[in-house]
């Protein structure tokens, strides 16, 4: 039990810490540096909490796919090294307050609900698909995934293949004056086009193409 | 303090969702922060319906952890490619910078 609450405190701690750094550091790859330690503590809380398979996912996905990402559009861009402080802009918008006070609003309103709440026993159905101990908790996710949840599994594969057309129409540009192989015209080529017979004279040599 | 209940990763997702929202709020350096802050969002939301799922001996909440995980996944691909057309077109991607359409 105590060791339980020492765990979470320690990776909490960091992914908050993380998180305020996230927001707050002025190089965006420090921020991106500091978004992959989030994203491995809160993977931590996960496998620790019994949720081993979704934290090994997030260690996939977001560290090895989401962060990377970022990395290279950052590192791809000129925009490393802010000269400017935290948040402030050449204009004066006057958002910084305001931004606070309904950051810190919102806060309270969830430590408040998160705070006050009691779980009810009879508030839900959760019988529904409970956990066996008998298996792993992969294993009980892969029960469920390819039956129950046949139709959201497919959901998100459609929308990851939307992402995918999607980032590749944004980004592709034609370039002008590259030489490349035009499949259409190699395969409509007929031999009248392309090949003539000539009577050519002794001595004379002939002239193509003129 | 020491037994450690919903409660706790309840808060904490809570205030990871607070910092998210507060990065969106107050950022005024480039727009790749506002992504970072909604993946922030994102991995609150996570916490919320993991702990959920382990307190009520549920597995339901994983299996749309894993949907929130894809969407994030994509969001993140196209909020990306359309930051770096963007920043083909006009050679800078600060946000106070971003006002074409005057809102």
């Amino acid at each position: 039990m105590i060791a339980h609450a020492l765990f979470f405190y320690f990776f909490s701690i960091i992914a908050i810490v993380s998180a305020i750094f996230v927001i707050v550091s002025r190089n965006t790859v420090h921020a991106v540096f500091f978004l992959i330690l989030d994203f491995i503590s809160i993977a931590c809380l996960f496998i620790m909490i019994g949720a081993e398979f979704l934290g090994m996912m997030m260690l996939i996905v977001y560290v090895g796919a989401v962060a990377v990402l970022f990395l290279f559009v950052v590192m791809l861009m000129n925009v490393t090294e802010q000269k400017l402080s935290w948040f402030r802009g050449t204009k004066k918008t006057g958002h910084i307050p305001v931004g606070l006070i309904i950051g810190t609003v919102i806060l309270l309103e969830l430590i408040v609900i998160v705070g006050g709440w009691k779980y009810r026993d009879s508030f839900a159905e959760t019988e529904f698909l409970s956990f066996n101990s008998e298996f792993t908790n992969t294993h009980m996710i892969g029960n469920v995934m390819y039956t129950d949840f046949i139709h959201l599994f497919q959901i998100s594969g459609i929308i990851l293949l939307l992402a995918m057309i999607g980032a590749i129409v944004l980004t592709y540009r034609k370039r002008e004056g590259v030489k490349t192989q035009s499949y259409i015209k190699q395969i409509s080529r007929e031999r009248e086009d392309s090949v003539q017979l000539k009577d050519v004279e002794f001595d004379k040599g002939v002239k193509l193409d003129d | 303090m020491i037994e450690i209940g919903l409660g706790h990763y309840l808060t904490l997702g809570a205030i990871i969702f607070s910092l998210g929202t507060l990065g969106i709020f107050l950022n005024r350096k480039n727009v790749i922060v506002i992504l970072m802050s909604v993946e922030l969002i994102l991995l609150a939301v996570n916490i919320n319906l993991v702990s959920f799922s382990i307190y009520l001996q549920d597995i339901t909440g994983q299996i749309f952890t894993m949907l929130i995980l894809t969407v994030a996944a994509a969001e993140a691909a196209i909020g990306l490619a359309i930051i770096v057309s963007y920043y083909r077109n006009k050679g800078s991607i600060r946000v106070e910078e971003i006002d074409e359409m005057k809102g």
